[in-house]
């Protein structure tokens, strides 16, 4: 059975101005040990269904109807006192700007140690024993418990954050674009720890970012989102080699390559409005293949080969 | 590319001063400062496009600043060859060479104005660079009122309709009247790049302009550069992080750390013949769209993060990081070293010695 399994996920922001569809009846499961990866331009709900596993969607949003069922528990129906012991303890999260997640005031040591005090019951030299282990396998020294994130370089807090999710041994990860704002050597660090953590800890991680050269370093699966919808999702191998869905294949073509000489191009026009989507497939106003059925119906999920799903009606 | 020199930075400096620590002062000890840029030279011909690459810190930025004068360097040459319609304007006495202009020299106001027109700068932060509470049009219209452009509104919308044309927000009207934050970070940095061009610059330093858009925008933001940059004849110093940018679009690419530019070349020979170790650290962090990289570690060759720029390391300032890191490195600072015709590189493992 899957470790986490998300069917017909409806997230909507209820603004005065709308109702924005920022996650809209997307569906996919991921295995234990797996990391998937999660691409799309910004505002195409990616850290809206991030945030939607873990249950922090910022008001005026909410899950407006779908099923989350993590490890056969459904977290769409808990209440919110239920919903605190399932996150952290089972789902954490690397949150975006995890360089700023850090509360000035309180030394390293403290914020890691201060959900095994609240969620496991440790007492306070347990806890800090146990943040400096882990501080040690995420790469930095174990004296670091005592210092302050003021104290930290970038790449520094960017393990501290990480350490900090993995300290209650989650079962799921969700690491909201990890990497930004880092620079090229210290992300290929941060990268290079996240593989090792994979391997130790067989976790499921799910790795969002818009840069799908990061996921490329990391996912088993890609999941490619468009104005709130997943377009197309398989394997790595499957979504990188042979892409189906035109949107993916544009998002591909415009990453510059340092030893490819090719000409990048770029998709046309800009995300639509989530509180009107266009009516049938969201993408064919930008598509160069849209056909008439794309302007009046949506476009079901089919699999194009076996684990390799996408929604166009090309195929 | 024409083998003219449009600027030729010498010697270049820039040092912040730090505040004194009360220790300091206590025992009169001069305040410490952070060393931005620490003595670099660089030619800059006209028509191409010159990356400065480096991480965070390494002053990059910070020359941009300095050659559109937005600071005052501490010491060092800028000599700034202006385009001729400019030039008959400037008086001969302020000339080096009768055709450039010392740009780190103190210049009359007048002066510095007609400069500025010809040196323009593109902002990384499309949402910081544009004031929120002002209409794209009325962002675009503030240089042409400071410079003196255009006698009339008729005349100045023109202009601005053109612009924004040029940048292919199209139809210009639709924009005009928009707030930026009515515009999608793309769109925010053609307004930007708008801006620049107004003036009818030669020169444009643009600072990171695609880092902090999406992927897929970035395509279309840098060839919508370089078509603007065949059109009008421009040239660019283009700022970033990002080698796949910079191979990109870049003719040749100047590589710094810690104030200093290490290696210097034309973009093939700096990505196929990589001398420096920094260069093939920064070329090796690299990630590339290819699925197969999740099954191996990313090789890294260097340890740690980039120094504070106020205690620079004795010697080579790379040393402490570097693999090769060998005796003189620690006692010495390496001399740019010419590889080759174009290639230059400041590292002892080149050095005859």
């Amino acid at each position: 059975m899957a470790l986490l399994d998300v069917k017909k996920l409806k997230i909507y922001y209820y603004t005065l101005s709308g109702i924005v569809k920022a996650v809209d009846n997307v569906t996919f499961s991921l295995e234990k040990g797996e990391v998937l990866g999660l691409a799309g331009e910004s505002g195409c709900g990616k850290s809206t269904l991030g945030y939607g596993l873990i249950g922090l969607i910022p008001p005026p949003g909410r899950v407006a109807g779908g099923s989350i069922v993590l490890d056969g528990k459904e977290l769409t129906k808990l209440s919110s006192e239920e919903l605190r012991k399932v996150r952290w303890n089972e789902i954490s999260m690397i949150f975006q700007g995890a360089m700023n997640a850090l509360n000035p005031v309180y030394t390293v040591g403290f914020q890691l140690a201060e959900p095994l005090i609240i969620h496991k019951g440790f007492t306070k030299r347990e806890a800090l024993e146990r943040a400096a282990e882990l501080l040690e396998a995420v790469g930095l020294h174990r004296n670091m418990v005592r210092r302050y994130p003021h104290e930290l370089s970038g790449g520094q807090k960017q393990r501290v954050v990480i350490a900090m999710s993995l300290i209650l041994n989650p079962k799921l990860v969700i690491a909201d674009e990890p990497t930004t704002a880092l620079d090229v050597v210290v992300q290929a660090q941060i990268m290079n720890l996240f593989k090792k953590i994979k391997n130790e800890y067989r976790l499921s991680i799910i790795f969002i970012t818009h840069d799908l050269s990061l996921i490329a370093e990391i996912a088993d699966r890609v999941a490619i989102m468009y104005a709130g919808k997943i377009v197309e999702i398989g394997s790595s191998e499957q979504v990188f080699n042979n892409p189906y869905h035109p949107y993916t294949k544009g998002l591909l073509n415009s990453i510059p390559r340092i030893r490819h000489k090719e000409k990048i191009t770029w998709i046309p026009g800009v995300p639509p409005d989530l509180r009107a989507p266009p009516p049938g497939c969201r993408f064919h106003p930008r598509c160069p293949y849209a056909m008439d059925v794309c302007r009046r119906e949506e476009p079901e999920m089919k699999a194009v080969e076996p684990g390799h799903y996408v929604a166009c009606w090309l195929y | 590319m024409g083998n003219e020199v449009i600027l030729r930075v010498m010697g270049l400096k820039k040092y912040f001063p730090l505040r004194r620590t009360l220790k300091e002062i206590l025992m009169f000890k001069k305040g410490r400062s952070v060393k931005a840029v620490d003595g670099i030279d660089f030619d800059i011909h006209r028509g191409e496009v010159f990356c400065l690459v480096g991480e965070s810190g390494c002053g990059k930025t910070t020359t941009g600043r300095l050659v559109t004068r937005l600071i005052p360097p501490t010491s060092g040459r800028m000599l700034f060859k202006p385009s001729p319609q400019t030039l008959k304007h400037l008086p001969k006495e302020i000339l080096v060479d009768g055709e450039y202009v010392e740009l780190s020299s103190k210049l009359p106001k007048n002066i510095s104005r007609l400069l500025r027109r010809e040196i323009q700068i593109i902002f990384q932060d499309p949402f910081g660079s544009l004031n929120p509470r002002m209409k794209v049009y009325d962002i675009l219209k503030e240089p042409l009122i400071i410079h003196g452009i255009g006698s009339t509104e008729d005349e100045r919308r023109k202009l601005i309709f053109k612009a924004l044309e040029e940048v292919k927000l199209t139809p210009p009207e639709e924009f005009t009247g928009r707030f930026p934050h009515m515009l999608s970070g793309g769109q925010r940095q053609r307004v930007a790049i708008a801006r620049a061009l107004l003036l009818g610059p030669s020169l444009i330093v643009a600072d990171e302009p695609v880092s902090m858009l999406d992927v897929s925008i970035r395509a279309e933001i840098l060839q919508l550069m370089i078509d603007l940059k065949e059109k009008r004849g421009l040239t660019y110093i283009f700022i970033t992080h990002d080698l796949a940018v910079a191979s990109y679009i870049c003719n040749r690419i100047a590589v710094m750390y810690l104030g200093k530019i290490v290696e210097v070349a034309p973009t093939d020979e700096i990505i196929n013949k990589t001398l420096h170790p920094y260069t093939k650290a920064l070329l090796a962090a690299v990630p590339e769209p290819d699925p197969s990289n999740r099954f191996k570690i990313r090789e890294v060759p260097i340890k740690g993060e980039v120094p504070s720029a106020v205690v620079i390391p004795p010697g080579c300032r790379f040393h402490p990081r570097c693999p090769y890191a060998m005796d003189v490195c620690r006692r010495e600072e390496p001399p740019s070293i010419e590889y080759s015709p174009h290639h230059k590189v400041s590292c002892w493992l080149y050095a005859r010695r």
